[in-house]
């Protein structure tokens, strides 16, 4: 395993440390209870909006954190949820008086996390709601599996919930948005590499020089088909024509979309990637009205992309535009 | 009857039992899931043995509830807030206690599985660490009703559980990461019932024998 950290056991706790130093102006951490929250809070009257998961998604979550995005990110160890104590004590040093909205991915782990956490603070009066993010169509939703994974889709609604909250819009009306913006987004993700967790030291697992892994997580975890690679064009298609038909998303429809990067693959196949993404939405009559091309929610150093389509409304690109400045997302500002 | 001595030394060699399966069951998660449940488990009864062996205990119940919430505070993942659910509830059904008869050890890991099984909504051939389980409170539960001596009662359950950790090979995952992998789950073993196995096998291995 080759990679830049000191001791595995201390690779989170260190780049907590980090990230707080290098943006002490937006963000403060709280290194006991691995939290990062912003800097200027708990801000009184506004609804806090609170988000968290296993490390290695960077910069999800705690890059989203500061003004018109999150309040505060629970950071686990890597691929790991954070536990509920985490939530209970991030819940409570940025609740305020407004309530507080947990922004949860659906996996098992950090549901059950959550909803400890939440039981918590609820137990002591503080009006929590919780929104889960399950947008990975490459997943089937059924009784028979875990339902589908939180992907892409949560870092447009940390954005789009934090803006409404911003705005002073009250727990209900932005954990409706958010309800909304899961309802209305789709993705789905593809693999070049595996990626090796720091503490098991190798990866998790094996792909041959060609062959690709179709459906990804953001764990490592392996997709639903592997196959030979293809070109580009054809990736793009098929991931695409999978995220499209979902929805279902058609012509005339606006969208906000996300061409992420897994941590490991340059940005100029990002805008290749883009590029065959637009003229797809093109042929079909579906305006990107908004976009983002870059490594938003990673997987270590996998090599491979997701595709994230929102359909948006009007509302929705108000919300989008409006200000924010956080480590990893910053205009109008 | 098992005494908080007993208790106590179960708990520190789950931690011994955990680091020397670290790999093991890492590798298992790695195969369906994301290769962090050996991992996870050390770390977790690791942070158990520091804290029960620096305190003093006076009864069975407030012991697992310190280990429960040590666990949901520092595994993470599902196995946290589910091992911890286990150790929580198992404690409330011996609170206060000092010993454990045979039956109230039952009734312990009985009702820690009816925890588990509420927190994590599995239902049995999910694939899961209540396919090993369950069968194994079964197992244990016959025995105490045939007069069975605590290793009985423990190798019965070991037995069972170890059973049914090797029946989830063939299972199609319907709870947790590994569902999302559909047919490729099968084939594997689940990582979680193999370490709820080696949870009952460690109570063998220090129970049995000792006569109590």
């Amino acid at each position: 395993m080759k990679k830049l950290i000191n001791d595995t056991a201390d690779v989170v706790s260190e780049a907590l440390v980090g990230i707080g130093a290098a943006h002490a102006d937006l963000l403060r951490v709280d290194l006991d209870k691995k939290t990062i929250m912003r800097a200027d809070g708990p801000i009184q009257g506004k609804v806090a909006l609170i988000s968290g998961g296993g490390s290695g998604h960077e910069p999800m979550h705690g890059g989203y954190v500061g003004m018109g995005m999150l309040d505060a990110a629970c950071a686990g160890e890597v691929f790991t949820s954070p536990t509920p104590d985490q939530m209970e004590a991030a819940t409570k040093a940025v609740d305020g008086g407004a309530g507080v909205l947990h922004i949860v991915k659906n996996y098992t782990g950090d549901v059950m996390n959550f909803e400890m956490g939440a039981e918590l603070c609820q137990a002591e009066g503080i009006a929590v709601e919780a929104v889960v993010i399950n947008d990975d169509v490459a997943v089937q939703d059924s009784l028979y599996t875990a339902g589908r994974r939180g992907v892409g889709t949560t870092v447009l609604a940390e954005k789009l919930c934090g803006a409404a909250a911003e705005r002073g819009d009250d727990l209900q009306a932005v954990a409706n948005l958010c309800r909304k913006v899961n309802d209305q987004g789709r993705s789905m993700g593809m693999a070049l590499t595996s990626c090796t967790v720091p503490a098991a030291g190798k990866p998790t697992f094996e792909l041959g020089p060609n062959e690709m892994e179709i459906g990804i997580g953001i764990h490592g975890e392996p997709g639903r088909e592997r196959m030979e690679l293809k070109s580009a064009r054809e990736i793009v298609a098929m991931m695409s024509e999978a995220i499209l038909s979902d929805l279902p998303f058609e012509s005339g429809d606006q969208v906000i979309a996300l061409v992420n990067g897994m941590g490991g693959t340059p940005l100029i196949e990002l805008y290749l990637i883009y590029n065959e993404l637009n003229q797809i939405c093109q042929a079909r009559g579906i305006t990107i009205a908004r976009q983002l091309v870059g490594n938003y929610i990673t997987s270590l150093e996998m090599a491979g992309f997701s595709i994230t389509l929102l359909r948006a409304d009007e509302e929705m690109l108000v919300l989008w535009d409006a200000p924010v400045h956080t480590p990893a997302l910053r205009w109008g500002v | 009857m098992i005494s908080i001595e007993n208790l106590l030394t179960w708990l520190i060699a789950l931690q011994t039992t955990y680091l020397e399966n670290k790999q093991y069951l890492t590798d298992l998660d790695a195969a369906i899931g994301d290769a962090d449940h050996g991992i996870n488990m050390e770390r977790g009864f690791t942070a158990v043995k520091q804290k029960i062996e620096a305190t003093d205990h006076n009864d069975v119940g407030s012991l697992l509830k310190i280990t429960a919430m040590t666990l949901i505070s520092t595994v993470g993942g599902a196995s946290g807030p589910l091992y911890g659910t286990f150790f929580l509830r198992a404690s409330t059904a011996c609170a206060r206690k000092t010993t454990l008869t045979n039956a109230e050890l039952v009734n312990m890991f009985d009702v820690g599985l009816q925890g588990v099984v509420q927190r994590g909504k599995a239902r049995l051939a999910d694939k899961t660490m209540i396919d090993a389980l369950t069968p194994a409170l079964e197992a244990m539960t016959q025995a105490l009703e045939n007069g069975a001596s605590l290793t009985n009662i423990l190798q019965a359950g070991t037995d069972a559980a170890e059973h049914g950790m090797q029946q989830t090979i063939p299972m199609l995952a319907k709870k947790g990461r590994a569902s999302y992998l559909g047919e490729r789950s099968i084939g594997h073993q689940d990582p979680g019932a193999t370490s709820s196995y080696l949870m009952l096998k460690t109570a063998l291995d220090v129970w049995g024998n000792e006569e109590t």
